[in-house]
């Protein structure tokens, strides 16, 4: 027998494999390659002037800031909201954790809605703000906000298991060796997490560029402004220009595909250490 | 008893003989139209079955002008759209060729068998005091209206603002042209739709007055208390005609081209009229005009055909990308 399939345990890698691939195409690449089959009807030129637009560079900068830095925003308190559910009992516990899961199960226009309504200038938040001068609602903070609050179950849901698996005798032993707090957590905890937690915030960071449903709610959607890139294909296809929203799809995906390839390189480099 | 029986059996028997198999039909319109159609089909159903005996169930499908027409462009089987404007049933045209050009000269008045027009929805008391377009450009008035790119509601307010401007300065049409971006100038929140405008304007409290269909600004009178809004009726204003036709492909195909054509046919008849200017659209017909004449205020209209040369035209010239709305945001 070959020795190469004696490796795995379970038969049937053929089959599954086969699988792995029919089903990818079908569900992700065979769409995903329309996108760029639309967009080869366009020549180079109109490619170039339709995703080089001054309007349009000043959605990308918004779409992928914003997500940006509402990731970062996530990847430091979904940390904290991991943390303290893996680790602490209390009393609720469970109805906290179910709290986690809401951002994915809620229809995100329905999201978008609320949000608008309490972080408007007449809103309970929004109307407690205003006399700060801190205008949420219709600005890009409204939008960062919708964008974290999609974002945070992806942290959360990552870092958790990873971090309930992580004995906290390690953590003793660290600091009977005589480790301070600071030095057990940047040498002790953070290797041990930090694949799990850059894949949270990948995800959380990939799905805020693609958010659609809850930001046009709160953006305004003030052309320079307060447009996001999903709302100018939107647009783009209001007007039957179907080449020109599908160049800026491309614009997406390629950009997605490319931060969470780097993403991933840093996750395996960061997993070998 | 056995008799009855088989009289009974004999009478269903040529009951479904003579009884046609029922029917269905889908209607794709947009969103305004949610509440009409509703009665409408009712109606329409009624009348179908006492005169040919046939039972026909409408479905509706509502949504943005614009979006609906792609869907029906990309494959949904639409046996009729009634859209908010002509230009995205150009499109269905064009794109896919479901419909002959010549499609708008089908039935009367443009294929429109209501129209509308534009108004202004202010707070209740008009604190701001505004009566007309050129107050809508004077610093400090917040005016709510929907993205013209996105919207079709909103092509109309903007076209409405245009020509309001271009015929007080004598048709200089540069005149106009600062007179539109200085009411853009003026727009905090553009919403992709007239819908989510109205909620912005109404329960957000954003904005001093908002641009609003005529039909849509009664809704929501009606929905959300004539003591916290009123409507004001410029000098002038753009006759929005949103129109209907048979998608000829699809119906040929399911065959139900004759029944297609009676509901819409029927939107003519006088109770289509009746129910039509029940939900706030300006009816036709001289004896359902004259019934909700006290319900629309006199106002001069102009189409967009004179106006602007037509949907395409307009459409190419101001609404395109990089055209004259594009440059306000520059």
């Amino acid at each position: 027998m070959n020795p190469s399939r004696k490796t795995n345990v379970l038969p049937g890698f053929g089959l599954s494999m086969g699988f792995t691939i029919t089903y990818l195409c079908l569900i992700v690449l065979i769409p995903l390659s329309a996108a760029f089959l639309k967009t080869a009807t366009m020549g180079w030129p109109a490619f170039w002037e339709a995703i080089s637009a001054p309007r349009v560079l000043a959605s990308y900068r918004l779409s992928f800031g914003v997500s940006a830095i509402a990731a970062l925003v996530n990847g430091v308190f979904g940390f904290i909201v991991a943390w303290v559910l893996a680790r602490y009992t209390f009393p609720a516990k469970k109805l906290v954790d179910a709290f986690v899961d809401l951002p994915f199960a809620l229809p995100t226009a329905v999201a978008g809605i609320a949000l608008t309504a309490i972080y408007a200038e007449n809103g309970w938040i929004g109307s407690l703000l205003a006399p700060l001068g801190i205008k949420v609602a219709f600005k890009p903070l409204g939008i960062g906000i919708a964008l974290i609050f999609i974002g945070l179950p992806f942290v959360v849901r990552t870092l958790q298991p990873i971090i309930e698996d992580l004995d906290a005798d390690v953590e003793e032993a660290a600091a009977s060796l005589g480790a301070t707090r600071a030095q057990t957590f940047f040498r002790v905890v953070l290797p041990a997490v930090l694949p799990a937690w850059l894949t949270g915030v990948a995800m959380a960071f990939a799905r805020a560029v693609g958010e659609f449903g809850s930001v046009v709610f709160i953006s305004g959607n003030m052309p320079m402004k307060t447009e996001i890139t999903p709302l100018l294909i939107i647009t783009k296809l209001e007007q039957y220009d179907y080449a020109g929203a599908t160049a800026l799809a491309v614009v997406m995906l390629v950009a997605s595909f490319a931060l969470l390839l780097l993403i991933n390189l840093l996750q395996a480099w960061s997993a070998r250490r | 008893m056995k008799r009855f029986i088989t009289a009974l059996l004999i009478g269903t028997a040529t009951l479904a003989v003579a009884a046609p198999k029922p029917v269905t039909l889908l209607n794709v319109s947009y969103d305004p139209t949610r509440e009409f159609y509703v009665d409408f089909n009712a109606a329409f159903a009624r009348h179908w079955e006492t005169t040919t005996g046939q039972k026909v169930t409408i479905k509706q499908s509502h949504g943005g002008s614009g979006k609906q027409a792609r869907s029906v462009i990309d494959g949904l089987p639409a046996d009729l759209v009634t859209l908010a404007l002509a230009y995205d049933i150009d499109a269905i045209s064009e794109k896919a060729k479901l419909i002959p050009a010549s499609w708008q000269s089908r039935l009367p008045h443009n294929s429109s068998p209501y129209f509308s027009t534009i108004v202004f929805l202010v707070r209740k008391g008009n604190p701001k005091e505004i009566k007309d377009w050129d107050d809508l450009v004077k610093p400090g008035i917040s005016v709510i209206t929907p993205n013209p790119k996105t919207s079709g509601g909103a092509r109309w307010n903007y076209l409405a603002a245009w020509e309001f401007a271009k015929r007080r300065n004598g048709g200089d049409e540069s005149k106009a042209r600062e007179f539109v971006s200085a009411l853009f100038k003026n727009v905090p929140v553009l919403d992709s739709g007239a819908r989510g405008a109205t909620t912005t304007f109404v329960q957000r409290e954003i904005g001093d007055v908002f641009l609003s269909w005529e039909n849509e600004a009664f809704l929501a009178l009606k929905e959300f208390g004539a003591d916290k809004l009123e409507i004001v009726v410029p000098s002038i204003s753009i006759l929005a005609e949103p129109p209907v036709t048979v998608i000829d492909k699809v119906v040929d195909r399911r065959g139900t081209r004759a029944v297609a054509e009676a509901y819409l046919n029927f939107l003519y008849s006088e109770e289509g009229q009746d129910l039509a200017g029940k939900h706030f659209y300006r009816p036709r017909l001289p004896a359902a005009a004259q019934k909700y004449a006290t319900q629309f205020a006199d106002v001069a209209l102009f189409t967009i055909d004179e106006a602007f040369g037509g949907w395409k035209q307009a459409q190419e010239t101001h609404f395109s990308d990089g055209g004259v709305f594009d440059q306000i945001y520059k």
